[in-house]
């Protein structure tokens, strides 16, 4: 088994819990809708279980499964970037 | 691509996700840092290798590459849908929604990779197959569960005696499925195993958020979204991704503080968030106080807040729902707008939980271009409450009842509160004398500094300002 990989994963955990812990509350919604393109990241999952897949169920479940990932990446980010866009600061008369 | 490279463009991918959730949580820079992810993710889609280490665009092209672009084409085209046609009020929902869809991919890839009929997996592998499948099928049904809640279907916590123990149960069984199916990952009766283990999850989704009310959706949302990201972890594992692995753990880790902090700004352990069915025991206690019998409210016309408010030196504005649900957010501008040509000191006082979301106020605010620097939290405007002169309560209730500070048999209790009992005279704008979210009455309505404008939020703030201008 790859130790290495779970080295990783035991620092992104730290990392994680550190770099969140001062948030405002107003941020708190944008901040959820965030992290959740970033699980986005489960498009190439599915793209690359579509790549292989073999049979015409694997592909069908591959096809549902990047429909997914691909909504969740691009969806999460248009949706937080859509939030965000209305903080702004007064402008100075 | 040389190996090297890739090593090196992974590290790079890693440092721009850490550094986006960083930028995301400062308002200053919190709209660069979700470009600064997904810009992350570019890189990670251009660098994509298989398990295996080819890389995945050099090979040729086959019907299955025609499906991929088929399939990102229609998420794209169901993400930004999805994304710029919903209104702001139904924000919450939508990150459900693309929750629960990320959810459903999880489970789907680690599924495909763990039925594969010819490969031999490691003990370890099998177990990260089983815990995505698991965690991820139960945060697309549990996702889809909280959309319907927060959309208004089924809202109220749905509750049956021993209900706890047979969800108990049903993790026993799926526990021991998984221990079956991690050490016989092959032959006939994996399979089988393995789509009841599927289906039981995502029951086991179902069953979790349905006897939780519709207010402590926010909660469920955050908790969901932190497991999807183990399970899209766990799929790195699986499929030997590493920008994956440090993608979902990150969105992990961050998302159960995130969890944790919402419950804290509730002041209440998450365990009773997720297990206590809120207001199922203390709803009707909390109704029937005695000392509000015999009492009653005073209400007030739009001509007269307007003068009080117009000769006023420092308002405190208090939103909620209720401004959300009369899309007044707009007319709220226009008001503290019209007070602060009159030289008022008009505030925006932010409870961590109004709305249905945190920081739900706040999007629905600057949407109206109320700049955030108005916007003051709970913590920050409390200790200046009693010089404030009027205190304009829009659709806010629960947030402002002086029960959680004073009622120690309400179930609000101990709840950190915006004490807009305090300020000098109080005018709540209220539809009717429903109750809250919660479900008990608001003691602040009873006061003798409180008067009620009663009528739609939009409506009310309309009258206000033309009122104030006239004045």
């Amino acid at each position: 088994m790859d130790t290495n990989i779970l080295f990783i994963f035991i620092l992104a955990v730290f990392v994680g819990f550190e770099v969140i812990s001062k948030v405002p509350s107003m941020l708190h919604t944008p901040l959820m809708s965030g992290t959740n393109a970033i699980h986005g990241i489960i498009l190439f999952g599915g793209i690359l279980v579509l790549a292989d897949a073999a049979t015409p169920l694997a592909q069908a479940l591959g096809f549902v499964a990047v429909i997914f990932g691909s909504a969740n990446v691009f969806g999460g980010f248009m949706v937080t970037d859509r939030m965000l866009r209305m903080f702004k600061k007064k402008k100075s008369p | 691509m040389s190996s090297t490279i890739v090593a090196l463009l992974i590290i790079g991918v890693a440092v721009l996700f850490i550094l986006g959730i960083k930028l995301l949580s400062s308002p200053k820079t919190a709209r660069l840092g979700n470009l600064v992810a997904a810009a992350g993710m570019t890189i990670a889609l251009i660098i994509l290798h298989k398990p295996n280490g080819d890389y995945v665009w050099s090979q040729g092209w086959s019907f299955n590459y025609t499906l991929i672009a088929i399939g990102t084409v229609i998420g794209i085209v169901v993400g930004a849908l999805g994304a710029y046609s919903v209104k702001m009020t139904a924000m919450p929902q939508m990150v459900a929604l693309f929750n629960g869809l990320g959810g459903g991919a999880a489970a789907l890839v680690a599924s495909l990779e763990f039925v594969k009929p010819d490969h031999d997996i490691t003990t370890f592998i099998a177990g990260s197959m089983l815990f995505a499948t698991l965690i991820g099928s139960l945060s697309f049904s549990g996702s889809i569960i909280a959309y319907l809640k927060l959309q208004g279907k089924f809202e109220k916590p749905m509750t049956f005696p021993g209900q706890n123990i047979l969800n108990g149960l049903i993790l026993l069984v799926i526990l021991g499925l998984c221990g079956f199916l991690t050490l016989h990952a092959a032959g006939g009766n994996a399979t089988l195993a393995f789509i009841v283990l599927f289906s039981l999850a995502l029951f086991f989704g179902v069953a979790m958020v349905m006897p939780i009310g519709g207010a402590d959706m926010p909660v469920v949302i955050s908790l969901l979204n932190s497991f999807t990201g183990l399970a899209v972890a766990a799929d790195g594992f699986a499929i030997n991704n590493l920008a994956m692995v440090v993608a979902g753990t990150l969105v992990g880790s961050s998302g159960t503080l995130l969890t944790l902090l919402m419950c804290k700004a509730m002041n209440r352990p998450v365990t009773n968030v997720l297990f206590g069915a809120f207001g199922s025991s203390g709803g009707a206690g909390g109704a029937a106080t005695g000392d509000l019998a015999g009492k009653t409210v005073k209400p007030i016309q739009a001509d007269e807040v307007a003068l009080l408010l117009a000769y006023a030196q420092q308002v405190v504005i208090v939103p909620g729902y209720g401004m959300a649900v009369a899309q007044a957010q707009h007319s709220v501008r226009e008001l503290s707008d019209e007070l602060g040509k009159r030289g008022v000191e008009v505030r925006f006082a932010i409870h961590p939980v109004a709305g249905r979301m945190p920081g739900h106020m706040n999007v629905l605010l600057a949407e109206a271009n109320v700049p955030y620097d108005q916007l003051v939290e709970m913590e920050a405007i409390n200790p200046s409450m009693d010089r404030v002169d009027v205190c304009l309560v829009i659709g806010a209730n629960d947030v402002v009842n002086p029960a959680a500070r004073e009622e120690k048999t309400s179930p609000i209790y101990g709840m950190p509160i915006i004490e807009a009992d305090r300020c000098k005279s109080v005018i709540v704008m209220k539809r009717s004398m429903a109750a809250g979210f919660a479900g008990i009455e608001n003691h602040l309505f009873y006061k003798d500094n409180t008067r009620m404008l009663f009528g739609d939020a939009k409506a009310s703030l309309n009258a206000l300002v033309a009122a104030v201008k006239a004045s």
